[in-house]
């Protein structure tokens, strides 16, 4: 493999990666504040529908980014209501979350545009187009860095450096602000917060909002910036793969970079080489497909670090009298 | 103190749930510009309105007993198991396997034993997420999800590669061999006479499932084990302490209920297609989740809640079929559904609980 090739694959790891690291981050707020969320995939998905929609009908990208933002932000306070405020099970509000995003993104999409549940395809300030850094063309006879900042660093779309820029965002959050102090100990032991006088619903419906604000980036870069409109069906697994990424990074922003640059890059090699040939045997790319799955088993099972998620996860908070 | 009575429990607060999912669907259809009280009746109309209907109805219900029973069993256990759509395409596998592996001479004869083959391949499939939650203390839910993908990927290389008949392009296993095929409901009716269902799917699995929902309710309520597998799911720690293993009901619980879900194989891949093919599933693992919690999981409840959604799904092809409202609005109403009767059980239950308490006071 030439050093070309390998520059091809890395930016498109880099891609591939950004709509998992938004959703995993997602994820990580609101399972770090103690509310379980398997409705990542349902979230992006309604957000690709709705950027789509509005970017096609506005011509803007940026009004379908909040358009996306609103429809996962919806869903988002849905989920809350349910799992916060009626104190439901969390898990079976996520599933109901996908399915509704599901059907409600095709019985719409059939309505608006009678394509089948596709949008028609988008173009020019429609959708988010790639960003030229500075210098990256001078730079570019330059042996090593030259091409690796012109073809990797440079050229994506403005999303793909917001989502980067989140995880350190994310870090300093979490870490060194008092709002991200509560928001882990709501996650760890609501019943401290509670004593300490902070708002346990207050603190989770932050967490669960801001992980629909983020859902919804995902799904507007997948229809406005990797892909040119929304169809059907079209985050694919992925909510669920960001799922399994944010285990395989025991619930860290900067694990959560490692883990989806992984996973993306699995997917990156599996789309070049459909049957990779390793010499001795060749991989399927079914099991490439598969291998974040498996990996994630792995994790779980323990054999390669132990990951623990957040003690309160999944348990609705009743006030004590 | 019981804050309701026991029917109040069991029924008025599923039904309510059902009633506020179907008005939601009937505003969603307003709002698409189409008449809910139309779509009410050709939905009726192709599902129940002709024996045609009812012979799809009866197929997708079918399906259905089977994914809400596993999901019914593990609930007991306090284990919620997302995995059916994986432990269902395993079990067509071993339907496949089971089938293609020997000259059956006989329906009677390859029936049992593909069903044994769908239950052992389902069963396995559960195995491994129940060790690791019992052993590992690995979510179950996040596990299965895991497994579903890694069962699709895992029978799409099958197909492609094993199975697939030389020379064909499709991703499927050869056509099951004719004696193999079993006897639809419509030609058990012609034999005693009666012209019902020409053409449709169900077949003699039904009353398989139907016999299913009564070992189940067996297994549960009237089994020692069943009583350690509500016990465990009741109160996990008072089992321990009881000296029962946890190991043993987690995996038990999720053995039965992986080979439930494996066993709806036999009807859709052994008594419809009649051969193994990609996606053979289409989702019926998940709508187990809605019968589940619409059937309360109780056997019974399980049993009305898969025709109802075999009346839903059947109704929604026909929709799409003579209405410009795609089949996905009964994706909705699963969503719905699911929504109302789980995630929001609270939102109905608490105003009805109050309601009982205030007309009880009123009568002391």
């Amino acid at each position: 493999m030439d050093f070309a090739t390998l520059i091809q694959i890395l930016d498109s790891a880099v891609r591939l990666m950004t709509p998992l690291l938004l959703a995993c981050l997602a994820g990580l707020y609101s399972e770090r504040a103690g509310v379980f969320d398997i409705g990542l995939e349902g979230k992006m998905l309604m957000a690709a529908f709705a950027s789509a929609s509005v970017a096609y009908a506005t011509g803007s990208a940026w009004l379908g980014l909040l358009a996306g933002i609103a429809g996962a932000a919806a869903l988002a306070g849905l989920h809350g209501l349910a799992s916060i405020s009626f104190r439901g099970n969390q898990l079976i509000s996520g599933v109901a979350i996908n399915f509704l995003a599901s059907g409600l993104t095709v019985l719409l999409g059939q309505k608006i545009f009678g394509l089948g549940g596709r949008t028609p395809s988008l173009s020019g300030a429609a959708r988010f187009g790639e960003i030229t850094l500075p210098f990256a063309e001078s730079l570019r006879p330059l042996p090593v860095i030259g091409p690796v900042y012109a073809e990797l660093v440079s050229g994506h779309t403005i999303l793909v450096y917001v989502a980067f820029a989140m995880v350190p965002l994310t870090w300093w959050m979490l870490y060194r602000t008092r709002f991200g102090l509560r928001l882990r100990a709501v996650g760890e032991s609501p019943a401290s917060v509670d004593t300490a006088g902070v708002s346990v619903i207050r603190l989770r419906f932050a967490a669960v909002m801001i992980c629909g604000v983020l859902c919804g980036i995902a799904g507007a870069y997948l229809a406005t910036g990797i892909s040119a409109g929304f169809v059907k069906e079209m985050t694919a697994g992925r909510g669920f793969i960001a799922l399994a990424a944010l285990i395989f990074a025991k619930w860290r922003p900067w694990g959560a970079l490692g883990a989806t640059f992984l996973f993306g890059l699995m997917e990156a090699v599996a789309n070049r080489f459909p049957n990779l040939d390793l010499g001795v045997v060749t991989v399927p790319s079914m099991l490439m497909n598969a291998l974040p799955y498996i990996l994630t088993v792995v994790i779980l099972a323990g054999f390669v670090g132990r990951a623990i998620p957040p003690r309160a996860g999944g348990e609705p908070y009743v006030k004590e009298r | 103190m019981e804050r309701m009575p026991k029917w109040a429990d069991v029924i008025l607060t599923p039904l309510i749930s059902l009633v506020l999912a179907f008005a939601l669907s009937a505003l969603l259809i307003l709002a698409i510009g189409e008449s809910p009280a139309e779509a009410l009746k050709v939905v009726v109309q192709g599902a129940l309105g002709s024996s045609y209907g009812w012979g799809f109805t009866l197929y997708y219900a079918t399906n259905f007993i089977f994914t809400g029973l596993a999901v019914a069993v593990a609930y007991h256990a306090g284990l919620f198991n997302i995995g059916g759509e994986g432990q269902a395409a395993m079990g067509g596998l071993g339907v496949a396997l089971v089938v293609l592996a020997l000259p059956w001479p006989h329906w009677a004869l390859a029936l049992p034993a593909a069903a044994v083959g769908a239950a052992l391949m389902g069963a396995l499939w559960a195995l491994v997420p129940a060790w690791l939650q019992a052993r590992r203390g690995s979510h179950v839910v996040i596990t299965t999800i895991m497994f579903n993908f890694i069962a699709a990927a895992l029978l799409n290389y099958v197909l492609v590669n094993l199975l697939r008949p030389v020379g064909s392009m499709d991703p499927a296993s050869a056509s099951f061999p004719a004696a193999t095929h079993l006897p639809k409901l419509s030609e058990m009716a012609l034999a005693l006479g009666v012209e019902w269902g020409r053409n449709t799917p169900a077949n003699i699995s039904f009353f398989v499932a139907v016999a299913a929902c009564l070992l189940v309710w067996l297994l549960i309520w009237h089994t020692r084990r069943g009583y350690e597998i509500r016990a465990f799911g009741k109160s996990a720690t008072a089992v321990r302490y009881a000296g029962i293993s946890a190991l043993r009901i987690t995996v038990l619980a999720m053995l039965v209920s992986g080979a439930l879900a494996g066993l709806m194989a036999v009807n859709n891949v052994m008594g419809e297609a009649e051969r193994l093919v990609l996606n053979a599933v289409e989702g019926a693992g998940f709508i187990g989740i809605a019968v589940a919690l619409m059937g309360r999981n109780h056997p019974l409840g399980v049993l009305l809640a898969a025709l109802l959604f075999g009346f839903l799904y059947q109704g929604g092809g026909e929709l799409a079929l003579w209405t410009s409202i795609p089949r996905e609005l009964i994706v909705v109403i699963q969503a719905l559904v699911i929504l109302f009767t789980g995630a929001l059980d609270n939102m109905v239950r608490m105003p009805l609980e109050r309601l009982f308490m205030a007309l009880r006071r009123k009568g002391a």
